[in-house]
Order: C-alpha cells, then sequence, then structure tokens
C-alpha cells in the first residue's frame, strides 16, 4: 500500500529519463533549428579536397593516421590525390591551410560528440597561434 | 531447436532491416512509423506491467534471506543479508541491484568418481555483471546523437571508454567487453546440457537479439561508416517528433534501427522486464521483521473470538463457587492487580 508511491515515482523517473531527448530539445529550445546540422565553412580558395567529401566525412580520421604513420615513422610527405593533383602530407600545412580549425573540424566534432581527438596533442591550430608559435609544426 | 528458431527469427529481422533500406516507400515507414510504434509499445507496456504489480497485494513480508535473522541482542546478525531495517532493505537492494549480489553466490555441482561436488563459479556473475554495466554505458553514450548540445557527461563517458586510443575511431572497450560477455552468456547456454534443456526460445532470443545490435553498431563504427551527421539529424527529428529519413542513412544503420525498435517492443512481453522487475520482488525488498513487529492482513475477515479474560468474567461467579483460581482474583478488591499465575 505505502509503497506504491516509491514505486510510480520510481516508474515516473524511468519514464523521464527514457524520454529525456524529447523534453531536452523542448528544455534547450528553438527546437526547430537544433536538428540541422552545424554551419560548417567551407575554404574560400579551393573547391576539391585531398579526397571526395564522402570519403573525407567517413575516414578522414584513417586518412590523418595514415599519414602521420608515412610522415614521423617512413619520412614520406608526397600525397598522390585521387584526381592526381601532389599533396604534401600534413594537417598543419595542408588542411588547416584551407580549412579553419574552429569552425569546421571543432563544430563538427562537438555537434556529433565525438571528443577532441588527440591531434591537437601536439599540431597546433595556425590560424589562432599565427605569430607566437611555441612548437614546431611537423 | 529454441536456438536456431530464436537465431532464425533474429536474421528474419535483420534481413527485413536491410530489405527496407533498398526502397523509398519501406525506409520511410522504417524511419517514421516503426520508432514511434515501437516506443510507446515500450512505454505503454512497460507502465502496464509495473502498475499491474503495484497493485498485486503483499499483505505479508516474506524476504527469502542469506543469514541470521536479528534476534537476542547477543546473536550477531546480518544487517545486509538479513535486513530488519528500512536502511539495510536499502542496501540490500543496491547490492543485488548494482552488483548482482545473488547472482555472486551462484555454484556449480558436479560429479567426479562418483562424488558430488559443490564448486564456486563466480563466471557467470563477472560475465553478466560486464554485460549490463556496458550495456548501460554503452545506451548512455548513444545519447551523443539524441541531445544537442552534448552533455558534458556523455563526452566525458565517451572518452573514458576510448581510453586507451586503439586505431582510429577509438576502440570503444565497452564494445569488447559487451561482445566478450555476450558470447560467454550464449555458450554457456549450449554447453551444459541441463542448461540448454532449460532454456526457452526468450532466453536465446533476447541474447541474439542484442547480439545483433551490438555487432550492426559495431560494424557500422570500424568498418562500413555511417554519415554520423546526418544519423545525428534523423535521431535530432525523432526525439522533437519531425522524422525525416534522409537518403544518407545505409541499410545497415536502418537494420540497426529495426533491431533496436524490435527489442524497445519485445521488451515489456519479455523477460527482460527484470529491470524493474528485481526493485519489486517481494521476497527481497522487505525487512525481515515479521517476529518483532505484526503485519496483519488488511483483509481478514472479522473473526469471532473469545479471550480467556473474557471467558473468565463470563464463568467468574461459577468458578469461584467451584473454587477454581482464577487470574482475577476479585474486581472489586484486586482492580490492577493480575497475577499472572
Amino acid at each position: 500500500m505505502r509503497d506504491r508511491v516509491w514505486i510510480f515515482a520510481g516508474l515516473a523517473f524511468f519514464v523521464a529519463a527514457l524520454t529525456c531527448p524529447a523534453w531536452y530539445a523542448v528544455a534547450n529550445g528553438k527546437a526547430s533549428n537544433k536538428s540541422k546540422p552545424p554551419n560548417l565553412e567551407l575554404p574560400a580558395n579551393q573547391k576539391e579536397c585531398v579526397a571526395p567529401a564522402g570519403t573525407m566525412r567517413a575516414a578522414h580520421m584513417q586518412m590523418l593516421i595514415q599519414w602521420r604513420e608515412d610522415v614521423v615513422r617512413h619520412g614520406d610527405r608526397r600525397f598522390v590525390a585521387f584526381n592526381g593533383k601532389v599533396y604534401e602530407k600534413s594537417l598543419t600545412r595542408t588542411c588547416l591551410g584551407c580549412h579553419n580549425k574552429e569552425q569546421f573540424c571543432d563544430r563538427c566534432h562537438a555537434y556529433s560528440g565525438v571528443s577532441d581527438p588527440y591531434c591537437w596533442n601536439c599540431h597546433n591550430d595556425p590560424q589562432t597561434v599565427a605569430g607566437s608559435r611555441t612548437r614546431s609544426t611537423p | 531447436m529454441n536456438a536456431l528458431y530464436s537465431l532464425l527469427a533474429v536474421l528474419a529481422l535483420v534481413l527485413a532491416g536491410f530489405a527496407c533500406g533498398q526502397g523509398a516507400p519501406a525506409r520511410m515507414v522504417l524511419a517514421t512509423f516503426v520508432p514511434y510504434a515501437a516506443f510507446a509499445a515500450l512505454l505503454i507496456g512497460f507502465c502496464w506491467r509495473v502498475a499491474r504489480w503495484a497493485f498485486v497485494p503483499v499483505p505479508f513480508h516474506i524476504p527469502v534471506t542469506c543469514g541470521q535473522q536479528k534476534s537476542l541482542v547477543w546473536i550477531r546478525f546480518a544487517k545486509i543479508d538479513n535486513p530488519s531495517t528500512r536502511w539495510g532493505v536499502v542496501s540490500r537492494m543496491a547490492a543485488e541491484i548494482l552488483l548482482f549480489r545473488s547472482l555472486f553466490r551462484n555454484n556449480r555441482a558436479r560429479l567426479s568418481g562418483g562424488r558430488l561436488i559443490l564448486g564456486e563459479s563466480a563466471s557467470l556473475w563477472l560475465c553478466s555483471l560486464a554485460f549490463h554495466w556496458t550495456l548501460l554505458l554503452i545506451m548512455l553514450r548513444h545519447l551523443r546523437l539524441f541531445l544537442e548540445p552534448v552533455p558534458a557527461f556523455v563526452n566525458a563517458l565517451e572518452r573514458l571508454d576510448g581510453y586507451f586510443q586503439i586505431g582510429v575511431p577509438p576502440l570503444y572497450f565497452s564494445d569488447v567487453i559487451l561482445v566478450s560477455a555476450m558470447t560467454f552468456l550464449l555458450f554457456r547456454r549450449f554447453r551444459d546440457p541441463a542448461l540448454r534443456y532449460l532454456s526457452l526460445f526468450s532466453d536465446y532470443f533476447a541474447l541474439f537479439l542484442l547480439l545483433a545490435i551490438a555487432v550492426t553498431g559495431i560494424l557500422m563504427r570500424y568498418f562500413t561508416r555511417v554519415d554520423i551527421l546526418s544519423v545525428k539529424q534523423f535521431a535530432l527529428g525523432l526525439a522533437a517528433f519531425r522524422p525525416g529519413a534522409s537518403q544518407a542513412l545505409s541499410a545497415l544503420f536502418l537494420c540497426h534501427l529495426l533491431l533496436v525498435c524490435a527489442l524497445a517492443a519485445y521488451l515489456p512481453f519479455s523477460k527482460l522486464m527484470h529491470m524493474s522487475g528485481v526493485f519489486l520482488s517481494p521476497t527481497r525488498n522487505l525487512a525481515n521483521n515479521s517476529r518483532s513487529q505484526r503485519h496483519i492482513n488488511p483483509w481478514n475477515a472479522p473473526v469471532k473470538t473469545h479471550a480467556y479474560v473474557e471467558w473468565e468474567e463470563e464463568f467468574r461467579d461459577k468458578m469461584q463457587a467451584a473454587g477454581i483460581p482464577l487470574e482475577i482474583e476479585n474486581e472489586t478488591e484486586d482492580a490492577g492487580n493480575a497475577r499472572t499465575n
């Protein structure tokens, strides 16, 4: 009898926990534009990336780790792209030469809940630390 | 046979998921109608079953205990295993729900050289504990797809899970532990003939279904990629009641979605309701105080009693006349001075 209060309180907690995405969307307001993907700033000076957009979206992390492997362990900095163009294998110079870290990398990572990757343990963002470099750029 | 049928049922669901990924109308149905229907079935079914349980009368305290009951002050009693207070019950339930205390007692009987040997068997306890905790972790991690902005604790859980930074995208340890623990739980049923005989369709079905969900999820994360942006858009759309199936959602994702929907819809009607049932077991969630407190059944029919005092009162004159000793000698002289012998 007197335990029914506890049972229904527990049930209410469970239902609230299960439906939390809907409440969260309401609580954060502007529910209409929250489900839109973040506004990713694309480079103005380039039309093409080092691989097709679909490939980059799905596998940029693997490409970056492969580049690190090639550069750091084998000294190979030459990357021949799918369209025959030759790029330098460098996150700081090639990727961040066109892309803006904060408005491209970080926005999408924050949106999709991918915690800061460990790229930035060594690399810095050339657009925010220009002129005041404390580390060498690999 | 049970194992085979449940495997076939899960494979049928997987195939249905892939088939739905092919045609546009089927995609629409799977991405808009099915999740809501499954979620409604989960919520309504779950509440219905818990409410039914809540209205089952439990007039007496009927705990099943594993320790010395509280009795005399000089006998040491088990405060948690045989609780006599509410806080004792709370500790006992916490140990049961968070650490699977009763499963830890599991032991294995076997015959060796004609002798019965009872041995410890912590493997079931360990694997189910690992399985349940990693399942919780994985479900909490999935909140990153349903909440925008992503709360800090979800990011923290994700970092913790990929702590060792093996490969890219980082290997989640919960994935490895979940799949290994579930494989053990499955093979445990296959290995022991007695257990195989006891296992029902629903035992295997839940395991295969969860395994299929885990495998499709792992495939999506580590092998064939999904477009995480459109997945998140889809999940947020579901949460905001504006569902929409983007073309970027792969057939594998829809398969994962269908399996999860099947699990959600199946949950209230299956043994998976132990997730609420564990809280509502009267043999565990009651204090063992039947000796110190009287629990009166509230719907007892009124019983007409005739206690000795009343009986003595009725026959006082006759008893005095016959010289039979009375409990209460004489009301006028000895009132309030009752002798007990």
